[in-house]
């Protein structure tokens, strides 16, 4: 095993893990929260990273995460409005979104398919300075999640994150409550894809550059982290699933990371996610086959072929 | 209290499956008025209740609650008012998020300010929840923490049943909500329905397919066939008439036996 882990490997696992723990979260609020696949994960991905990479090279690297958060706030209006509003399917709505933002996210980036942040002052570079040693890019991503983390707990928690939850779980008893739904919904994916727009922006200062397929498969891999966590930590109170998620994208990055030193080609790390999102959801479904399998072949072997003892 | 004047509504107007769920539907309750309502299989029953709810919108008529015009009111804006019970006990709770949770949302009915939208449940709340709940005599006052996936039928119809009235409504409808239970759970739902009803003095409409109850219970009875009202019995009327005079009363009224094979097997 010590050959597979060196300690700078862990390191950057752990420090990827962080970054993209934020879409797992983003798709914990869609996804396990309101019920809807929010297929705009992707776009809205490389959304906040163009966005963050343009105003981290106009020189305001915290202002430059906030704009990312505000750009996927907007993204995910636009989703939830199609949707709430327009009446479409909202499965739809995300791939409809997702198309139309490849083109702003080419724009944003003055019409270039990527940008380069090298010398440009960062969040990391920051904390460089500040801090020093090797652990300073760890430390920012876990202080990151820690907030954003305690942040969105919280606010689940209040009556509005309560009326989300409410919303995904029975539609029914959400009207019932004098809650309108369509603006649960409009909330709940406004949130969700903030921290989408976050963690491309984070993740934009954390390697400097910004490419327009960055986000391609973003869902698959935030839906792996996602579906690791909950099976792992299970269900609960609402920080602990969030704990759960974020623990999630850190083994899920370590899973990457095991397979990178196994020598899988760098190329092949989409197909590997794809397989373990398809593995962990049949999991479930597949464990129930077998037990009932088992208990046929038992009654088989008991009665015999011809049913009888 | 409630007015329905005129009330008309097809389902799937101009195809095969073509419904006039309602006809011209008149309906007037009283303040504190108790009626239940009869009827057979696909009489409007439920659609009258749709209609007052707004799960969807009338095409004639007009819906008017304590001399409020709601006929095009959104349904999430006019549940703040009308508690709406159904006969499937999962369709008033979220299974996934606790007791206190689902109580607390059921609060929220009550606030107009919109602060309270950010506002945490806290142990006055608890305390206010525990108190609610201690009445059920269901012991869910310490399983406050529990999902509500956790309980029993019984036990979420009652729990549904605090919600809609834990801030008293205008009008309270009960869509057959003691039918998927079984007897002895029914009956104690039934009782705490009416306990509340009367401590709050609600105006209730209730469907029901039990001829006995629907005698038994309130001021009113409502016959219903093919989207009208075709007998509203009201107090001294009500309380002579027995299972048998009703059901000769439909079949005069309706020109048809009374086809509800539910009242059947249960008369």
């Amino acid at each position: 095993m010590a050959s597979i882990f060196t300690l700078s490997i862990a390191q950057s696992a752990l420090e990827l893990g962080c970054i993209y723990s934020l879409v797992a979260l983003a798709l914990f609020v869609s996804f396990s929260i309101l019920n809807i696949a929010d297929l705009s994960t992707d776009g809205c991905f490389t959304l906040g990273c163009a966005v963050c990479a343009m105003v981290t090279i106009a020189g305001h690297p915290v202002l430059a995460l906030l704009a990312a958060m505000l750009a996927g706030v907007c993204s995910g209006f636009v989703t939830a409005f199609l949707q709430t509003r327009m009446g479409i399917e909202s499965i739809l709505a995300g791939i409809i979104v997702n198309t139309g933002l490849y083109t702003i996210n080419i724009a944003v980036m003055g019409f270039s398919s990527n940008v380069n942040l090298f010398n440009c002052k960062t969040i990391f570079s920051m904390a460089k300075e500040a801090i020093g040693g090797i652990w300073y890019k760890l430390l920012v991503a876990l202080v990151i999640v820690a907030i954003i983390g305690i942040l969105l707990a919280l606010f689940l928690n209040t009556r509005l994150g309560l009326s989300i939850r409410a919303t995904g779980d029975n539609a029914d008893m959400v009207k019932a409550s004098s809650i309108n739904p369509a603006f649960t919904i409009t909330v709940g994916l406004c949130v969700s894809n903030a921290l989408t727009g976050l963690s491309g922006g984070v993740l934009a200062q954390y390697q400097k550059s910004c490419d327009i397929n960055l986000g391609t498969g973003m869902v698959t891999i935030a839906l792996a982290s996602l579906i690791i966590g909950e099976t792992l930590i299970g269900k609960g109170s609402v920080m602990r699933r969030v704990i759960g998620v974020i623990l999630g994208s850190c083994l899920y990055r370590f899973i990457v990371a095991v397979a990178l030193r196994l020598n899988v080609p760098a190329e092949c790390l989409k197909l590997v996610s794809a397989i373990i999102v398809a593995v962990a959801i049949a999991f479930p479904y597949l464990k129930k086959k077998v037990a009932f399998f088992k208990q046929k072949t038992a009654a088989g072997s008991k009665y015999g072929k011809g049913g009888k003892a | 209290m409630l007015d329905m004047i005129h009330v008309s509504k097809t389902f799937h107007p101009g195809t095969v499956n073509e419904k006039k769920a309602l006809r011209d539907l008149s309906l007037h309750l009283d303040d504190g008025d108790f009626a239940t309502i009869v009827g057979s299989n696909g009489a409007g029953k439920s659609t009258t209740f749709n209609a007052i709810t707004g799960a969807f919108y009338i095409d004639e008529g007009r819906v008017l609650l304590d001399g409020e015009d709601i006929t095009y009111q959104k349904e999430y804006v006019r549940s703040r008012v009308i508690g709406h019970l159904f006969q499937d006990p999962l369709k008033g709770t979220a299974p996934h998020m606790t007791i206190e949770e689902n109580l607390s949302l059921a609060y929220l009915r009550a606030s107009k300010n919109r602060r309270a939208f950010f506002s945490h449940i806290n142990s006055a709340d608890k305390a206010r929840f525990r108190e609610h709940l201690a009445q059920l005599d269901m012991g869910l006052e310490d399983r406050m923490k529990e999902p509500v996936g956790l309980l029993s039928g019984g036990q979420r119809q009652a729990l549904t049943l605090l919600m809609a009235t834990v801030v008293t409504p205008k009008i309270l409808l009960l869509d057959e909500h003691t039918a998927a239970l079984d007897p002895a759970t029914a009956e104690k739902v039934l009782g705490l329905t009416k306990k509340i009803i009367a401590e709050h003095h609600i105006t209730c409409l209730m469907v029901t397919h039990n001829m006995h109850q629907a005698l038994e219970l309130g001021n009113r009875v409502i016959m219903m066939d093919s989207g009208k009202i075709i007998l509203d019995l009201k107090e001294e009327e009500k309380r002579n008439i027995t299972v048998e005079d009703l059901l000769e009363r439909f079949r005069i009224q309706a020109g048809k036996q009374l086809d509800n094979d539910r009242i059947l097997m249960s008369t």
